[in-house]
């Protein structure tokens, strides 16, 4: 290979160059293109493109984040909803229960009330009916003794013939109104 | 070794047509060093292939500045196929062969990438017609890039012995196996890893130069001097040489692609202390 190489280079002087070996003027086109190139590259295009990619992470990584305290924010509204929800089903109940007690006490209550009327009211017609009755006494002992002398003034009129039964009849009777006369003096005197 | 003897062959031949006046025109190596246009003979000496060079330069600039000059967070259609192909570089190249190593290389490669496809690609752009890698000083000086950026770098991370060592007595091979490996690992790492970088980019751009104006050549020769039917034949070649311009620009990209890779593997390999 060297030596055909060699050969070739002797030969190209005059008519074509060594394909393999640069010329100055090439290696020197070629440094001119390939700074532009990079130097367009390292300073420009890849800086500019990274900080285009670095935002979009970032926007995206950002979205995400937000999303998150959004989902974060929305379980806890409802965890806070549910709680109220409960905390309002517990006090209903709560006040359901207060109801019920009251509404047993005021029955309760009512009840005693009618009861206490109705112990009032019997109290009452039962005071009535003792007056009335005492009333009743005074006006029997009054009427008592108008009837007992006419009755004894028909017996005598009437059957005075049988001497003996006459005087069992007044006897008894005389008996009897002494009795009933104790008892009728009682009750006056209390009055 | 045989393109080289087939590309040596090729003046000759062109060479024996040229006295009997039009004919056809084999395309030879000349192809690559055309009149310079000026400062012939000086180290500015400009021929049609620098101007490619300038152009293509010119040209990846302006479209990528063109690309990316409102470079959005919601990217329109162009900023969106220039970051599909810088992540193509980053995460497929850089990031797949050197993983965490690969940050502060991602711009190297990159460039390396991105200008050498470029370059390659200016082979089958009608206007230009040839490759800005084509010709040997592009594909050396990327590779003298590689080269020295790798050796510095194992030096830097390893130091001058533990670089040596990890480069040129890999580990894990008894040791009267050195004899044998470390020579060879020695070659590689100092003379074969950038010769064949350049070497493949170069010769791979030669060829399907050659192939292209071979096919194109010997249409317009066979259409326009072929005698009888022969000028049929011509959409032979010419077909032949449409189907070459896509599998060159294939060539374009799988060359930087390749070049971009093994970039990223020999620059690992200096980071990396085992492999």
């Amino acid at each position: 290979m060297m030596s055909a190489v060699a050969s070739t280079v002797l030969l190209a002087a005059e008519e074509t160059p060594n394909p393999f070996l640069p010329a100055g003027y090439d290696l020197f086109w070629s440094t001119v293109c390939l700074l532009i190139i990079g130097i367009y590259f390292y300073k420009k295009l890849l800086p500019s493109m990274n900080k285009v990619l670095d935002e979009r992470t970032e926007k995206i990584e950002g979205g995400l984040e937000k999303a998150a305290e959004a989902q974060a924010a929305a379980s806890a509204a409802l965890a806070e909803n549910e709680r109220e929800l409960d905390e309002a089903r517990r006090e209903a109940a709560q006040m359901r229960e207060v109801a019920q007690e009251e509404g047993k006490t005021i029955v309760v209550e009512a009840r005693a009330r009618a009861q206490a009327e109705a112990a009032r009211i019997v109290e009452t017609a039962q005071r009535q009916l003792e007056a009335e009755r005492q009333q009743a006494v005074v006006s029997l002992r009054a009427e008592v003794g108008v009837l007992a002398s006419e009755l004894a003034s028909r017996i005598v009129g009437e059957s005075l013939l049988d001497d003996a039964r006459r005087s069992r009849v007044i006897d008894r009777f005389l008996d009897e109104l002494e009795a009933g006369v104790v008892e009728v003096e009682n009750p006056v005197r209390e009055l | 070794m045989t393109l080289y003897t087939a590309l040596t062959v090729l003046p000759l031949a062109a060479s024996d047509h040229e006295g009997s006046g039009g004919g056809f025109h084999a395309p030879s190596i000349s192809e690559f060093f055309p009149p310079a246009i000026f400062g012939e003979g000086t180290i500015f000496e400009f021929n049609r292939v620098m101007m490619v060079r300038v152009i293509v330069t010119a040209l990846l600039i302006l479209l990528l500045a063109l690309a990316t000059r409102n470079a959005k967070l919601v990217p329109a259609r162009a900023q969106n196929l220039v970051e599909l192909g810088l992540q193509f570089v980053r995460v497929d190249v850089a990031e797949q062969i050197m993983g965490h190593n690969a940050k502060r290389f991602v711009p190297m490669i990159t460039t390396i990438f991105f200008g050498v496809f470029a370059m390659n690609v200016a082979g089958i752009i009608p206007g230009l017609n040839i490759a800005g890698t084509s010709v040997v000083g592009l594909p050396v000086l990327l590779a003298l890039w590689v080269y020295f950026t790798y050796l510095w770098t194992g030096v830097a991370k390893q130091g001058l012995g533990g670089y040596l060592k990890s480069s040129l007595f890999p580990p894990g091979i008894p040791w009267f196996m050195y004899i044998l490996i470390t020579p060879i690992e020695a070659l590689q790492v100092f003379i074969f890893r950038p010769l064949t970088l350049a070497l493949r980019l170069l010769a791979n751009m030669i060829a399907g130069h050659l192939m292209l104006v071979l096919c194109f050549s010997a249409t317009s020769f066979l259409l326009l001097e072929g005698g009888g039917l022969i000028p049929v034949t011509s959409a032979l070649t010419f077909v032949a040489g449409l189907g070459i311009t896509l599998f060159e620009l294939v060539v374009a990209a799988l060359q930087a692609y390749i070049f971009a890779l093994l970039s990223a593997v020999y620059l690992n390999l200096a980071v990396e202390a085992e492999h």
